[in-house]
């Protein structure tokens, strides 16, 4: 049969298209299955490092299994619980607050007795040059909380030194610092209201 | 019907480039060159992109009614940046994370349904493979000038980062053009896009006029010699 002919037709053009999004879709659910598991073990290696990043004790569990989901300062929050035989030693969790461009988002580390371990800002879309220097490849502007805890500047010295706190702020930037010393600080109140059930060895989720 | 292959390649990598002539795809052209590494992966990316889908769509022409034909490039596009995508995400998660954002841009880089549109459609398989590979080389080019113009003068570096995108063994690329430079924000952000993307389209100009008048001054004097 003449492919010119067929072409105009209204039918071959139905099944033309028809065709090509079922071709399509299967090489896409091909991929998929394909692609699944290599790209979970990457995300959960990713995880898996921003833990460790804030966490620089000792610990003997595999984190990202021995979780607790609780209502946060936004939202439901993710604990991960470091044990040490059986008692937890640590915990680490996501805080969020309000940057220049967007959220910013950190993983936080605390001890057992409510002193900081660590904390890494995870995403931002601060200006470069200006709020980037949350990052540790950029300055060491992060580790000033390592150690802190609540009470430990008082609360009300929670806050960059603009706000009348003790943590530095950048110049042409306080919005930025401003942002992770508040959610730090919402992160050791959340840590300090759940303190019973974060390091209560028996509560496990699904329980 | 011979085919001119090294016209196909003077069009893709110059006279008709991509970026510097079409003036087409300038949404990702002008997003992510704030560095010369990411300016390659991207044109990397879209190179391979544009490519296959040059080949495909080459393949498919006689079969497609041209009353539909749009509705099929966008199909076929859009699957192959998809695969690409997870491609990327599952074997090279490091550049994923630098370029993962990036990536889906490319579906909507007007380029590729451009060139399925104006050349792949019309033309048999093995001169569209060429048209892609050379319409995504200039791309790439375009891309890398921009990145390293924003780069050198937005932070005093060039590839830096480019053992991120080309492994271990290419860390010799990443170099430190000013040393002690404090950076030019303004050139990182979007504005300095716009404004390197200026004076590279005016220097092209001036250095195609330049042709242009020697060849003229080439026709109206023949050589003394």
């Amino acid at each position: 049969m003449n492919l010119e002919a067929l072409r105009g037709k209204l039918t071959y053009q139905a099944a033309l298209l028809g065709a090509f999004a079922l071709l399509t879709s299967g090489a896409l659910a091909l991929a998929s299955k394909v692609t699944s598991p290599a790209i979970e073990a990457a995300t959960a290696e990713d995880l898996k490092q921003s833990l460790t990043q804030v966490l620089p004790g000792q610990y003997d569990n595999d984190l990202s299994k021995d979780t607790l989901a609780l209502p946060g300062p936004d939202g439901d929050v993710t604990v991960y619980r470091a044990r040490k035989g059986s008692q937890v030693v640590a915990v680490v969790f996501r805080v969020q607050g309000r940057g220049y461009a967007g959220p910013v988002v950190s993983m936080m580390g605390v001890g057992r007795d409510g002193h900081i371990l660590g904390v890494r800002v995870i995403s931002h879309k601060e200006t470069p040059g200006l709020g980037d220097k949350i990052e540790p490849a950029k300055d060491k502007w992060i580790f000033a909380f390592d150690g802190k805890s609540l009470g430990e500047p008082p609360s009300d010295k929670f806050a960059v030194r603009k706000d009348g706190g003790v943590f530095d702020q950048f110049a042409g930037a306080t919005i930025t610092p401003r942002a992770v010393v508040n959610s730090v600080k919402g992160g050791l109140e959340f840590f300090g209201r759940e303190k019973a059930r974060l390091l209560d060895e028996a509560v496990q989720d699904g329980q | 019907m011979s085919t001119d292959y090294a016209r196909i390649s003077r069009d893709g990598l110059w006279d008709n480039n991509v970026v510097f002539a079409q003036m087409l795809a300038l949404c990702p052209t002008l997003a992510v060159t704030g560095t010369a590494t990411n300016g390659l992966g991207m044109g990397l990316a879209t190179t391979a992109v544009l490519t296959v889908s040059n080949i495909l769509i080459s393949a498919i022409r006689k079969l497609v009614s041209p009353d539909v034909r749009i509705p099929v490039y966008v199909v076929v596009i859009a699957t192959l940046v998809t695969l690409v995508d997870m491609a990327l995400n599952a074997w090279v998660h490091q550049l994923y994370k630098v370029l993962g954002l990036f990536i889906a841009l490319i579906v909507v880089n007007c380029a590729i349904l451009g060139r399925a549109e104006s050349f792949a459609s019309k033309n048999a398989v093995l001169p569209s493979a060429v048209d892609g590979l050379m319409m995504g080389l200039g791309f790439t080019a375009a891309l890398v000038a921009l990145g390293g113009v924003r780069e050198i003068l937005g932070s005093g570096t060039l590839f830096a980062q480019a053992h991120l995108l080309l492994g271990e063994s290419f860390a010799f690329l990443e170099m430190t053009i000013i040393p002690g430079y404090k950076g030019y924000l303004l050139m990182i952000l979007p504005p300095g896009g716009f404004l390197a993307l200026g004076f590279l389209l005016a220097g092209k100009r001036v250095l195609d006029r330049r042709r242009t008048e020697r060849a003229a001054r080439l026709v109206a004097e023949p050589s003394v010699a």
